[in-house]
């Protein structure tokens, strides 16, 4: 069996004909599989979804509970039969509840890694590694400019910043699915415990992670507060509203911004950051090469992001290596709020 | 290196002035002697140590990584110390983070072991600093890779923008040395007073700021004191200066200077004339010095009423004034006083056919009284006595041009030889308050230019390009900038391109500052060093201005020509943008109200 027989890109995105399904496809289809719950990945409309149970919360938190026509859940680890193809879920370390999918179909093992990241994360479960025939890996940072570092160190210099300029407020630019959430949980790994303030569009999507029993301290939202009482204070806010008319609320803010793209200086002053904290949910250069080697994979597909750079580095290995167009998927700034989480709202 | 690297990091991303104050001060608290005062080294700009060139990083990184991973990165990141800076490979483990067992001999392995993340030895600023001193030209780029593995990724970047010389973080020197002042609760200005008598890594600076020392004495004989400038002024600045509160000067055409003398410890008088940034240019002019100094007035015993020994007055004085050459009694013009610049040799004939002479603007200390924080006028006085009792040929005042009104002035600004000056030796004229003390720097409202032609600026040589014909082997097309405010700080925006104006000689010193001091090249193309204390200052003469969206800087000149060289002139002082759209505002009223 080729691997391409097993899962091809079609229009509407990664296509398994043997088993009848797509993975994360871009536009409805009868049967989607989900890695995630970012907005690019899982979308509304498919006849039957299939991913874990958080990520359905997420979809469900998202578009409301008629957001597919069926929704099946399944753990990490447990196995699934469509046809003669067998599904397993693992553990990808992006967000709560993200997956690598492991496509078993004749014998070859092909693993779709999703969105994924080695680093470790308090709010999720940790990355595991699939060994397999093919691995299909993301490639959002696949530069070797690309070095994510500690993001415990990037924390210290945001609550450094907040020591240093205490009448000002630290407005922190956080995708509101996941990376908003382990910027809490670092500040509070960090010994941070003041209340830490939320945009409207982060309250529902936080809340959820805390009744799924991760612990993020003192959280309040930023709507009400009196502009002085910000001073000295860190809100957390989706990166689109970081450069808004909703900032003027706040004390002469501190612009920072937390994301992988923050290593690159111009990639940064471009928005207009002013503190650029570098904290991905994303694997870094090293994390992809190394994660590619230890799949053990004698091919690897390369899609959204760098592919040239991962290519090559793959081929240079020995390894057989392609770009495989894949369209619509976001990278983690392009992952903006393209459908924010609705409720509690405070307008701009 | 880190902690400086974390400041450097920090102050690029602030647009704030005030928040940058409050890094740098925050940074100079904190961190120990010397470290800090290098740190305020290499932000004054006060560093020297030979900078390496950008072909030298990019031989490190092909030594370290894949040529196609580092094109493909370059491209993206668009900025080649910054690409090798985050591309290097990491030698030390930063990934103990990564929940995936440790790859064998990468270093994570031993780090997971022991728990020991980021404990290996770094270069401090003063390491880097010190060694960059001494190193031979041989023995860089294995230092550089060495520094390079022990940094991280921001230490990495700071160090490369440190040693390539091109920190580009928009602070200017006076900003530096306003947050150092903060230590103390003083400001940049009590630090620009002593300043030149300081030298890295400011030991005696910091201790007297933190109060555990005596304000730093210059120990110089004969020291060097920054100089005073003026602003251009502009029509709309006369509505709000009353005539009474200045005096007017003519504004020479020479190069300014600062002539000092003094007697060092074993009583031996010591002379030095300095350029207006501080470039010791005594041994230039040798006819001048006798002029200067008067040997043996004076024995020892100087203690018994200082002022009254009028002789040792001559010995000890810092004389502000305009370098010219002077023939048969008149000043001749700038293109004159070119032949005696920047000369290998100065030899007798050059001297008996250039004979240079001092025109004094102003008195700066007087025998052991340091004058700077007098009113003009007081200082004024006390220099007509000084020069007249110094009674030399070579040195005299600059006479005063008496008027009444502003509109006095403009007649006599229009007209200098009906007013008995040398014509073709006057630029226009310098106002100067009655009251202004001496200042360092361009305080604002103190001193004003008023030149003569409105179609002159200075402006900075950032790209030069070969010719055609005849010139095909120099480079002899230039692109001149001048300053503006940018994301990052004070930048060059380019403003136009100059082909002509210079004469054959100028053309191969242009064309050997130009090959000596190439940053990057681009096919025909070369970026020529162009920071605030390196390049070269091109005044650039042109016909008129129009508003052009072809130009980036949004304006374009009319026959722009290189009116003459200032190599005596650091980039910063060139002029900006701003003084082009101002005249280009004053241009077009002028020509509606025709
Ligand atoms: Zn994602």
């Amino acid at each position: 069996m080729r691997p391409q027989d097993i899962l091809m890109p079609d229009a509407a995105g990664l296509y398994c004909k043997p088993g009848g399904f797509h993975i994360d496809p871009v536009r409805p289809v009868d049967r989607a599989i989900v890695t995630h719950g970012h907005s690019d990945h899982a979308r509304p409309g498919h006849g039957a979804v299939l991913a874990t149970p958080e990520t359905l919360d997420i979809m469900r938190l998202r578009y409301g509970d008629d957001f597919a026509g069926s929704a099946q859940a399944i753990s990490y680890g447990q196995e699934i039969r469509l046809g003669d193809v067998a599904i397993m879920f693992h553990p990808a370390g992006h967000v709560l509840g993200s997956a690598q999918i492991a496509v078993t179909h004749g014998g070859v093992r092909i693993v779709v890694s999703g969105d994924y990241k080695d680093a470790g994360d308090p709010t999720c479960t940790p990355f595991e590694i699939v060994p397999c025939d093919v691995f299909i890996t993301e490639a959002t940072f696949g530069l070797p400019v690309f070095s994510h570092g500690d993001a415990a160190l990037e924390t210290a210099k945001l609550l450094a910043s907040v020591v240093l300029f205490p009448e000002r407020a630290h407005l922190v630019g956080a995708y509101s699915l996941g990376k908003a959430q382990r910027v809490i949980a670092l500040a509070r790994e960090a010994g941070y415990d003041a209340p830490i303030y939320l945009h409207g569009a982060m309250e529902k999507v936080t809340q959820y992670y805390q009744s799924r029993g991760i612990a993020l301290g003192d959280l309040r939202p930023a709507r009400g507060m009196k502009k002085a009482d910000l001073a000295g204070t860190i809100t957390l806010a989706p990166p689109s509203a970081t450069a808004d008319v909703w900032t003027r609320r706040f004390p002469d803010p501190v612009r920072a911004f937390a994301s992988g793209w923050m290593r690159v200086r111009a990639r940064a002053r471009q928005r207009g950051v002013e503190l650029p904290l570098v904290i991905s949910d994303h694997a870094d250069w090293n994390g992809l090469t190394r994660t590619i080697a230890a799949t053990g994979a004698g091919e690897i597909w390369v899609t959204h992001g760098q592919e040239d750079a991962l290519v090559h580095w793959c081929r240079a290995q020995g390894l057989a290596a392609r770009p495989l167009a894949l369209v619509g998927y976001g990278d983690e700034d392009g992952e903006q709020d393209a459908v924010p989480f609705s409720g509690g709202e405070d307008g701009s | 290196m880190n902690r400086f690297a974390e400041l450097l990091d920090r102050l690029a991303y602030e647009p704030g002035r005030n928040n940058k104050l409050r890094l740098m001060t925050a940074y100079f608290r904190e961190t120990p002697d010397p470290d800090r005062g290098y740190a305020l080294a290499a932000l004054t700009g006060a560093l020297s140590f030979k900078h390496a060139k950008s072909g030298l990083v990019r031989d490190l990184i092909a030594t370290r990584a894949d040529p196609v991973l580092f094109a493909l990165s370059y491209d993206y990141v668009g900025d080649l110390s910054e690409t090798v800076a985050l591309m290097w490979p990491q030698q030390h483990p930063t990934d103990a983070s990564s929940v995936l067992p440790a790859v064998r001999g990468s270093g994570t392995e031993k780090a997971k072991e022991t728990g020991h993340v980021r404990h290996w030895p770094s270069p401090t600023l003063t390491d880097v600093v010190t060694t960059l001193r001494t190193l031979g030209k041989a023995e860089l780029p294995a230092q550089l890779a060495r520094w390079l593995d022990q940094l991280d990724e921001t230490g990495r970047w700071a160090l490369l923008k440190l040693v390539t010389g091109a920190m580009r973080i928009g602070v200017s020197a006076r900003l530096a040395k306003t947050a150092v002042a903060a230590l103390g609760s003083r400001d940049a200005h009590d630090v620009e007073l002593i300043w030149p008598g300081l030298a890295p890594p400011y030991p005696d600076l910091f201790a007297w700021l933190e109060g555990r020392g005596d304000r730093p004495v210059n120990r110089a004989p004969a020291p060097f004191r920054p100089v005073m400038l003026a602003h251009a002024i502009e029509d709309a600045d006369f509505a709000r200066l009353d005539a009474a509160d200045f005096t007017a000067e003519w504004k020479w055409d020479g190069i300014r200077v600062q002539a000092v003398s003094g007697r060092d410890a074993h009583g031996n008088v010591e002379t030095r004339l300095y350029s207006r940034t501080g470039e010791d240019i005594t041994r230039s002019f040798p006819d001048l010095l006798p002029s200067l100094r008067r040997e043996g007035s004076v024995e020892g015993r100087l203690n018994d009423s200082r002022e009254s020994v009028g002789a040792f007055r001559q010995q000890a004085f810092a004389i502000d004034g305009e370098l010219l050459v002077v023939r048969d009694g008149r000043v001749q013009s700038f293109n004159v006083l070119q032949q005696r610049l920047n000369r290998k040799a100065v030899t007798p004939r050059l001297m008996k056919e250039f004979p240079v002479h001092l025109r004094a603007y102003d008195l700066l200390a007087d025998g052991d009284n340091d004058l700077r924080e007098l009113p003009f006028e007081d200082r004024r006085r006390r220099l007509v006595d000084f020069i007249a009792a110094l009674d030399d040929p070579r040195i005299d005042l600059s006479p005063q041009v008496s008027f009444a009104t502003w509109s006095d002035l403009a007649a006599i600004r229009a007209d200098p030889a009906e007013a008995g000056a040398d014509a073709d030796a006057v630029e226009g004229v310098m106002l100067k308050r009655r009251d202004a003390p001496y200042m360092p720097g361009r305080p604002k409202g103190l001193w004003w230019k008023w030149k003569r032609d409105p179609h002159v600026i200075d402006a900075v040589l950032m790209y030069a390009q070969r010719g055609h014909g005849r010139r095909s082997s120099y480079y002899s097309d230039y692109t001149f900038g001048v300053w503006t405010a940018g994301e990052e700080g004070e930048r060059l925006v380019p403003v136009g391109k100059a082909y002509f104006g210079f004469t054959d000689e100028e053309l191969l010193r242009i064309d050997r500052f130009v090959r000596r001091n190439t940053t990057e090249s681009f096919g025909p193309v070369r970026h020529v060093l162009h920071e605030p204390d390196q390049g070269l200052v091109l005044e650039i003469a042109f016909e008129g201005l129009q508003r052009s969206a072809r130009h980036k800087s949004g304006v374009a000149m009319r026959f722009p020509r290189i009116n003459r060289l200032r190599w005596d002139k650091p980039p910063r002082e060139a002029d900006r943008l701003e003084t082009l759209e101002r005249m280009l505002a004053s241009e077009a009223t002028r020509s509606n109200g025709r």
